[in-house]
């Protein structure tokens, strides 16, 4: 299999910057940017398991805050219930992506097309809101852990596995997230290398090709999408421990949406995409500030409309078309894109950003 | 006996709401193949139309029956115009689309009228009705009217009117309809225009039961948009059929152990209807109805 070197060499450039933030940023952040990013990083890691299964798999989720608010009541019940907060962040995550692969049984062995897909996720999430928004009352608990209707039920804060004396919040809490995400971001990019990610970007590109040679397209569609709930579930966790409260708000239509602005804005095929704008997000939200004038709704809704008329492919995939035609592989990408002249100079340079690209049309 | 007619009249209700609430959808939808995720939102600017009429000493009956569906149809025409004619034949961006255009709708309406509804006199027009011991509303007997109205009104249009008979032409063949002189692109807005007047009537008329709130649209967009994926394609043999089936299942299930689990029980229904029949109840039954 051949393999990009500009795609390893972005990656490992990439993974540097990524430490060095892990490393730098946590101690000199000023506290209401620390405290920010920690509620904005449970939604780069959302944005990021849809840009996984959505930009990769093709599967168009609507409800990927669905396994986010089942992560995060999974993680409160059990940390409230053990008091051990390790095995909570475990079972939140095994919890999700077995949801998920609940859920895409009956969507994926019942052949339900895109638009029934996205109908069934959405109508889950926002069932799960209304559900949970009714549990107010003391005969609604799981062991002792109140779910607490409205107002939710408490996240107890995260300690360290080895030394469960120390609680991680603020601060290190930053740490925990920013960590959590570069870890998750980079198994994305493995599973997208691997077999099983190529298999999956097969099935988007051609269903019917893809089983004709064999595989499953039902099964890697499951195990794809049951990766992208765990992983939402692990954002859910994290987006509690945040704001140190689980509430059924998690699941609501505006945490959905913006799930996909993430992934519209940032480029559906990528996976920086959504990650970096989730952080572009965070700073609008920040510079918005609390004035009353320009809400945070009406420029989310303006930016969604205006990205599927303006620029369906997002803004990383436009920006590399960009960089590329700079470098001169314009003459490349142009042969592969058409699919006139897709020669052998086609297919050895610029491999992965042809895939990019191909996925954001 | 009066048990007997409480139940009845409930159940109806359960069902004539869901059907009251996705007509709008199910036109725009099956119609045109367009899914407007921004319906809820339009519900909700009916509810609006409703209240600011009031408060400016209108009657209520003129504000629910007119004013609320012909201001929705015109903010329906003009959003046709604006944004869904740049991506027909793209069903996943036009839900993308839409989907921004509902929040783009919750944060003008925020910004204009503020989070808390503006709601002064608003109640509903019509009292109680005693059956014996036991007292139904009336206004729910209304609604139930009021919702076979509407689908008589659609069939109708659809049916018996050359607007209609344009209309379906055009979504059948619309190469062969713009070839014997129809505008198309004016038969989709105008289809458009009617399916968000509907939707705005449907808004006015809930408003005095259901109150007004900028993001009131979330409660009402799951359920029109599940009943009309379950109905499938077909305008009123869909909508009817899958908010007779999930109208009744959510009642039945919420007389007998209360709201939250009728909410869920809905729920399973829509999904395993889709289960096992992808393309919707009249993707399999009653094919060839309107």
């Amino acid at each position: 299999m051949t393999r990009d070197r500009g795609e390893d060499a972005r990656l490992i450039a990439l993974a540097v910057l990524a430490i060095a933030a892990l490393l730098i940023l946590p101690g000199t952040l000023d506290f209401s940017t620390a405290y920010g990013l920690i509620s904005a990083i449970p939604m780069a890691l959302l944005g990021l398991s849809l840009g996984l299964i959505w930009g990769y798999g093709g599967i168009l989720c609507f409800g990927q805050t669905a396994f986010f608010g089942i992560g995060a009541y999974a993680y409160a019940v059990w940390a409230v219930n053990f008091g051990d907060t390790t095995g909570a962040v475990v079972c939140a995550i095994v919890l999700g992506a077995a949801f998920a692969a609940a859920l895409g049984y009956f969507i994926f062995y019942g052949r339900v097309s895109d638009v029934y897909l996205g109908a069934i996720t959405l109508v889950v999430t926002l069932v799960l809101l209304q559900v949970m928004r009714r549990t107010s009352g003391p005969e609604y608990k799981i062991g002792d852990a109140l779910l607490g209707g409205f107002n939710g039920t408490g996240a107890p804060p995260m300690r360290v596995p080895w030394d469960t004396g120390t609680m991680l919040i603020g601060p290190p809490l930053l740490y925990v997230s920013l960590g959590a995400l570069i870890v998750c971001y980079f198994v994305c990019v493995a599973i997208t290398r691997s077999h099983f990610g190529r298999v999956c970007v097969a099935i988007r590109e051609n269903e019917t090709r893809a089983e004709l040679l064999g595989y499953d397209a039902r099964l890697y569609k499951l195990g794809l999408f049951a990766i992208g709930g765990g992983l939402a579930a692990l954002a859910g966790v994290l987006s509690g421990l945040a704001v140190t409260r689980v509430t059924p708000e998690l699941f609501n239509l505006k945490n959905a949406a913006t799930a996909i602005i993430l992934v519209i804005v940032g480029g559906r095929g990528t996976l920086i995409g959504p990650v970096i704008a989730a952080f572009g997000i965070f700073y609008l939200q920040k510079s918005l500030g609390s004035q009353q004038t320009v809400n945070l709704d009406l420029v989310l809704g303006a930016l969604l409309i205006g990205f599927v008329l303006l620029l369906p492919q997002g803004l990383v995939p436009a920006v590399m078309t960009l960089v590329l035609r700079r470098s001169g592989r314009r003459r490349d990408f142009k042969a592969t894109r058409r699919g006139r002249r897709p020669g052998r100079a086609a297919t050895r340079t610029g491999r992965g950003v042809d895939r990019d690209l191909q996925a954001a049309e | 006996m009066e048990e007997l007619i409480v139940f009845v009249v409930t159940l109806a209700y359960a069902m004539a709401n869901l059907a009251l609430i996705a007509l709008g959808l199910a036109i725009v939808f099956g119609m045109m193949r367009v899914i407007n995720l921004a319906h809820g939102e339009f519900l909700m600017l009916g509810g609006y139309a409703v209240v600011l009429s009031i408060n400016n000493g209108i009657n209520i009956w003129l504000a629910m029956l007119v004013i609320a569906p012909l201001t929705v149809g015109a903010i329906g025409i003009l959003v046709e115009r604006l944004l869904i004619r740049f991506l027909y034949g793209r069903m996943i961006d036009t839900l993308l689309a839409t989907w921004g255009l509902s929040l783009l709708i919750i944060g003008l309406i925020t910004v204009i009228f503020g989070p808390q509804t503006p709601s002064g006199a608003l109640t509903a027009p019509i009292g109680s009705v005693q059956v014996g011991a036991r007292s139904i509303s009336g206004y729910e007997l209304f609604l139930i009217a009021m919702t076979l109205g509407s689908l008589a009104l659609v069939y109708g249009v659809l049916r018996y009117t050359k607007l209609g008979l344009l209309a379906r032409g055009t979504m059948q063949r619309p190469d062969m309809a713009a070839a014997l002189g129809v505008s198309t692109s004016r038969i989709y807005m105008a289809t458009f225009g009617f399916g968000s007047a509907m939707a705005g009537l449907a808004g006015g008329l809930l408003a005095p039961i259901v109150g007004v709130l900028p993001t009131i649209g979330a409660a009402y967009v799951a359920k029109a948009f599940i009943t009309v994926i379950s109905g499938g394609a077909a305008i009123l043999a869909g909508t009817g059929s899958a908010a007779v089936l999930l109208g009744g299942v959510e009642n039945i299930v919420t007389q007998l152990t209360g709201p939250t689990m009728g909410a869920v029980a809905l729920l399973l229904a829509a999904v395993v209807i889709i289960r096992l029949l992808p393309q919707g109840i009249t993707g399999r039954f009653f094919r060839r109805s309107l």
